[in-house]
């Protein structure tokens, strides 16, 4: 029996092709991937996130809990409602996951992990828990809805009570705030402005009519893949997992190595794996016609005729709605090279090494000449 | 569903449409392209690869590639022949496929040798049929 959202009888209503992803029955698109896709980044789309966790924590020391728990440091979130993007990591360095968490007192943080490791890192986080009298509890009573694009914020700000909307709209990026019974967050997977809204459960459908009813686009699972990929950010399983440290996950941003003498789990096996090189991950832009899939093998070319320097493989890959072209994050050893080849269908295609984001803010940030 | 089933063109098991095109190549053209049923699953086309003009293709050859922001599927020839045309258009506008997938988003053509039987594919109703079971 697949699992659904408090939004599953809306999505059929709107005529939603429904797949399962990670055991949840979920809008893949309403109709157009690519317009959802083209909404988001020029004015406004909504996507249904419920399947994600929302996991409360709590107790005196919940805050030393986290600083051992995740490879970034909760102790910079100085301002209740601060999120941060974080690793949670197995002792060997291996991304269980990675997740937001937000500071909402000294006693209660609030975290959001993967729908698909959803159980495991349960499991993982109470095994640690338990040594810190810390209490978890999972809100499976709450629905969670992104609003994404330029005219997400004011679209969504109008769901809200008069005296509610300027402290809405005042949100900076990375906070939120509870407004009523809902918690807002600007924040997101889009590389777009606009909110995560976790609401009622009951509250959803309604929150969601009366969004579409301010002219935002439903939005599905296949333009949240293409417009996280433009905007450079890592889907777990897919660009990192068990088997792969930050460091080679492009994350090595979100891993706090100072304070020297904060202890957090991964981190003897990173500070190993950062004096070793290794490989890293890049952006891909394809120079020719296809598209870049996930698996697809890469080749580094040698040094004018010199033995090849090894090979990586694409993580990610799409067609860029917005840059009309393929793009794709790779795992690569480690190179000065400017140019890769990808086999695509047993022939080689080349693409070039830039620097994600490709998109942000609806605007191109690579060179697509 | 709704999928679109023109009378008048035979269709395989993978989703190809065939038409008999009158006065085309010496032994009689037939034009090829992916069923409404087809477009449809794939959602929004965003590449699409045709065989060069002069292959050779035997009947189930994998021969051209359509790819939707979603996943890339192989087209496969319905009919052995060498290939007469191609459609240059979809090179740039892939959408076609989706919007017109009998007419403007055709895929190429083949000469039909003499052993091409296009009468052994299926009919309208018989492609309905098995869209209904392969449906269940």
């Amino acid at each position: 029996m697949a699992l659904k959202t408090p939004l599953y009888d809306t999505h059929v209503k709107l005529g939603a092709k429904i797949v399962d992803f990670g055991g949840w029955d979920m809008p893949l698109h309403y109709g157009s991937q690519l317009e959802e896709h083209h909404a988001v980044r020029r004015d406004a789309g909504v996507f249904d996130v419920s399947h994600m966790a929302i996991v409360d924590l709590t107790g005196g020391r919940v805050r030393e809990f986290l600083r051992l728990l995740l490879a970034n440091d909760v102790g910079r979130l100085k301002t209740p409602g601060k999120a941060l993007y974080s690793c949670m990591l197995l002792p060997g360095a291996g991304v269980i996951d990675d997740l937001i968490v937000y500071f909402m007192s000294d006693t209660w943080y609030r975290m959001v992990v993967n729908a698909g490791t959803r159980d495991k890192d349960l499991a993982w986080i109470r095994k640690h828990a338990a040594d810190f009298d810390v209490t978890t509890a999972e809100r499976k009573d709450l629905a969670m809805i992104a609003v994404q694009g330029p005219n997400a914020r004011h679209k969504t700000a109008a769901l809200l009570l008069p005296p509610q909307q300027p402290g809405v709209l005042e949100l900076k990026p990375f906070f939120g705030a509870a407004f009523g019974s809902w918690f807002v967050a600007r924040t997101g997977y889009t590389g777009e402005d606009g909110f995560e809204l976790m609401i009622p459960a009951v509250e959803a459908a309604d929150a969601w009519t009366r969004l579409l009813a301010q002219g935002v686009r439903p939005a599905g699972l296949g333009a949240r893949d293409t417009l996280r990929l433009e905007a450079g950010m890592n889907l777990y399983g897919n660009d990192m997992d068990e088997n792969f440290h930050p460091l080679e996950s492009g994350l090595a941003w979100t891993v706090a190595f100072e304070p020297a003498d904060r202890d957090f789990i991964g981190r003897g096996a990173l500070e190993r794996a950062r004096r070793e090189g290794g490989r890293e991950l890049v952006g891909l832009l394809l120079e020719e016609r296809g598209v870049l899939r996930s698996h697809q093998k890469v080749l580094l070319a040698g040094n004018a005729g010199n033995a090849p320097e090894g090979e990586g493989e694409v993580t990610s890959g799409t067609f860029s709605p917005t840059l009309n072209r393929s793009i794709a994050l790779a795992r690569v050893p480690k190179t000065s090279q400017p140019t890769v080849q990808v086999e695509i269908r047993g022939k080689l295609h080349a693409a070039r090494i830039v620097k994600p984001p490709f998109v942000r803010h609806g605007k191109p940030l690579i060179d697509i000449s | 569903m709704s999928d679109k089933v023109p009378g008048d063109l035979r269709y395989t098991k993978s989703h190809e449409w065939v038409r008999q095109v009158h006065g085309g190549a010496p032994n009689g053209a037939i034009e090829v392209g992916i069923t409404d049923h087809a477009q449809s699953a794939l959602g929004d086309l965003v590449f699409v690869e045709v065989p060069e003009v002069g292959r050779a293709l035997s009947a189930g050859e994998a021969c051209a590639v359509v790819e939707s922001v979603k996943a890339a599927s192989d087209v496969y020839s319905p009919l052995a022949g060498k290939v007469v045309a191609h459609n240059e258009a979809l090179a740039g506008k892939p959408e076609l496929l989706n919007e017109d997938p009998y007419g403007a988003g055709w895929l190429f053509r083949i000469e039909a040798g003499a052993a091409a039987n296009i009468s052994s594919l299926m009919t309208a109703s018989a492609y309905e049929t098995f869209l209904a079971e392969e449906s269940k």
